[in-house]
């Protein structure tokens, strides 16, 4: 008697587990298709034709006779390329010039010893509280004044320095024992040369991090480039389909915009699916756009 | 350590020049410019010293209608994103299959350009002459009337933006959970299962002051975040906010800058300061609170 009722609790643990497992998968699907929906949506709507588009007062969910049209459109009718080769300089130049600047520094910071240290970087920390509304002003004024608008030094330069990336590469090369120092200081290898060929080939999977993280930063950055650049010729792609939006196939062309859209989504999204890892692990360590 | 000053200053001066340059100066400037009355940005010259500035653009019906689209952003936004973030790590942690592409799929918008995927949301929502856009013939199915969702009543809009908000911060969010919630040690799930503890007791008891730090470091930088929410609303609502009785602060910032009302920094200074006042002190309340209820 009392065999068949273990039995039976059983079952019912089972039967409530079974339920709940299937509660939460309905509800991850959910929000999964919320994420991914919009990004169906620009991909339909991208190969449909514009005659097509505004005769479907109610949207197919599936593309009737799919075009490359809009694709075309995106490149001939608006500069597209040219946005994107912009943003692509802009992206390059930009992270390699922070690159070689917080390298330098945040090995000063690990590996030497000079006067001031816990001092400088003590005020390095307290800049990262400083919001960049508050700064944005005066750089706008200060690059205007040097006549830097409409050029990529312009665009450039303010974005170089991030306070937040040396303390994350400062404490990571911190961790390197000391020994390998000495051992090289021993064999006559100058700091540059150890800097070089040690603590940045150890230290590769955070560099790699701050890269990627500062790429999606550049590629799309909006505020910044707006300010400077009221000159198409040197609009990033944020600006680019800010002013594809406003003048560019005509307010009613949405499939052609779509188009644009995943043009410029498509880099990135790419970016993300070879580096899920590191770029996940980076944002969790360092990331914000909370 | 030997010390070797020289060096190490020779190592540091990029970013030290940069950081002078592009940072400290500006924040000094910023103060300066926030108490010059009538600021020429043509002549740079101006007449006198004192609050003006500040007292209006207190005044100024826009920055008074950005700071209400702001506060409503926050309050809305914040505790929605927070909770529903936290709702799906837990389901997230309690399956194994599909977990993976979960998270992958979970993180897209993340890398996303926010101008370019906002317009998707627009067109989603937009009514045209063509069609009523997809959101509101659902809506029609379940029996209810057409909205205009982008040019429509304040609320709609509002609904709008606090809408794409939540969909662009939630991938940080879930990923911060998801690893807070991974590195609870499975001791004490165990000792509770042992001690007979209820699914919600073991949740309220263990997980939650376990990630507590995590949840809290999630709220101060969502405050901070959403109070300086400005490219979302430009992605839906174009660069006009103002029109569209959409602006936030920040938006009121660069509106005053630069653009079509722009010209005076003046302004734009005193309400970025007024923003920073604004976020300093809500961080500083959140810091508060989060040393009495947080468990380290």
């Amino acid at each position: 008697m009392n065999h068949v009722n273990y039995t039976r609790i059983g079952q019912a643990a089972e039967r409530r587990r079974t339920v709940g497992k299937t509660i939460v998968y309905v509800l991850l699907t959910l929000w999964g298709l919320i994420v991914l929906f919009p990004f169906y949506w620009m991909l339909l709507t991208s190969i449909k034709s514009y005659a097509s588009y505004n005769t479907e007062y109610i949207p197919r969910f599936f593309p009737t006779s799919p075009t490359l049209q809009n694709y075309v459109d995106s490149f001939t009718a608006v500069p597209l390329g040219q946005y994107f080769l912009n943003t692509l300089i802009f992206t390059v130049a930009t992270t390699a010039i922070m690159l070689a600047v917080i390298i330098p520094a945040a090995f000063a910071f690990a590996r030497l010893n000079f006067r001031g240290k816990n001092l400088l970087f003590t005020l390095f920390l307290a800049l990262m509280m400083i919001p960049n509304e508050l700064v944005i002003i005066t750089n706008f004024t200060t690059v205007t004044d040097l006549d830097l608008r409409n050029t990529f030094t312009g665009l450039i330069l303010p974005s170089v320095t991030s306070v937040f990336y040396i303390y994350l590469l400062k404490e990571n090369f911190a961790q390197i024992p000391d020994e390998l120092y000495y051992a090289a200081k021993v064999d006559g290898t100058s700091d540059f040369k150890y800097l070089c060929r040690v603590m940045v080939p150890i230290c590769r999977p955070t560099i790699v991090t701050v890269t990627i993280l500062k790429v999606i930063e550049c590629w799309n950055s909006y505020v910044w480039p707006r300010l400077i650049t009221d000159d198409p010729a040197y609009y990033l792609v944020s600006n680019g389909i800010q002013e594809i939006r406003e003048n560019g196939f005509g307010r009613e062309n949405i499939p052609a915009m779509m188009a644009a859209v995943v043009v410029i989504s498509v880099p990135l999204i790419v970016l993300f699916l070879i580096f899920r890892r590191q770029i996940m692990a980076g944002v969790a360590r360092g990331g914000t756009k909370g | 350590m030997e010390t070797r000053n020289r060096t190490a200053w020779l190592y540091l001066l990029p970013a030290i020049l940069f950081l002078g340059v592009f940072m400290i100066y500006p924040l000094f400037d910023v103060l300066i410019y926030s108490f010059e009355e009538g600021y020429n940005s043509a002549a740079q010259t101006f007449f006198g010293v004192g609050g003006y500035n500040y007292a209006f653009v207190l005044h100024d019906p826009y920055f008074l209608q950005a700071l209400k689209n702001t506060f409503i952003l926050v309050l809305i936004t914040v505790p929605l994103s927070t909770g529903l973030a936290l709702l799906i790590s837990v389901g997230l942690a309690s399956i194994k299959r599909l977990r993976h592409l979960f998270q992958t799929v979970y993180f897209l918008p993340y890398v996303t350009n926010t101008l370019a995927v906002g317009l998707v949301f627009m067109i989603l929502f937009k009514k045209t002459p063509y069609t009523d856009g997809l959101v509101n013939l659902i809506l029609n199915l379940f029996g209810a009337g057409s909205v205009d969702w982008i040019d429509g009543p304040y609320w709609a809009k509002m609904f709008v933006l606090c809408f794409y908000t939540v969909w662009v911060v939630m991938p940080f969010k879930i990923l911060v959970l998801t690893s807070a919630l991974a590195s609870v040690d499975q001791t004490y799930y165990n000792a509770a299962r042992i001690d007979g503890s209820t699914r919600w007791r073991t949740f309220s008891h263990i997980t939650l002051p376990m990630i507590s730090p995590m949840l809290f470091y999630l709220v101060i930088t969502g405050f901070i975040g959403a109070f300086k929410a400005y490219s979302d609303a430009v992605a839906i609502f174009g660069t006009n906010l103002n029109a569209a009785e959409m602006n936030t602060i920040v938006g009121y910032i660069y509106d005053m800058l630069y653009g079509d009302s722009g010209g005076f920094p003046s302004y734009a200074s005193a309400a970025a300061i007024i923003l920073f006042a604004i976020v300093l002190t809500i961080t500083v309340i959140n810091l508060l609170v989060s040393r009495r209820h947080v468990h380290y």
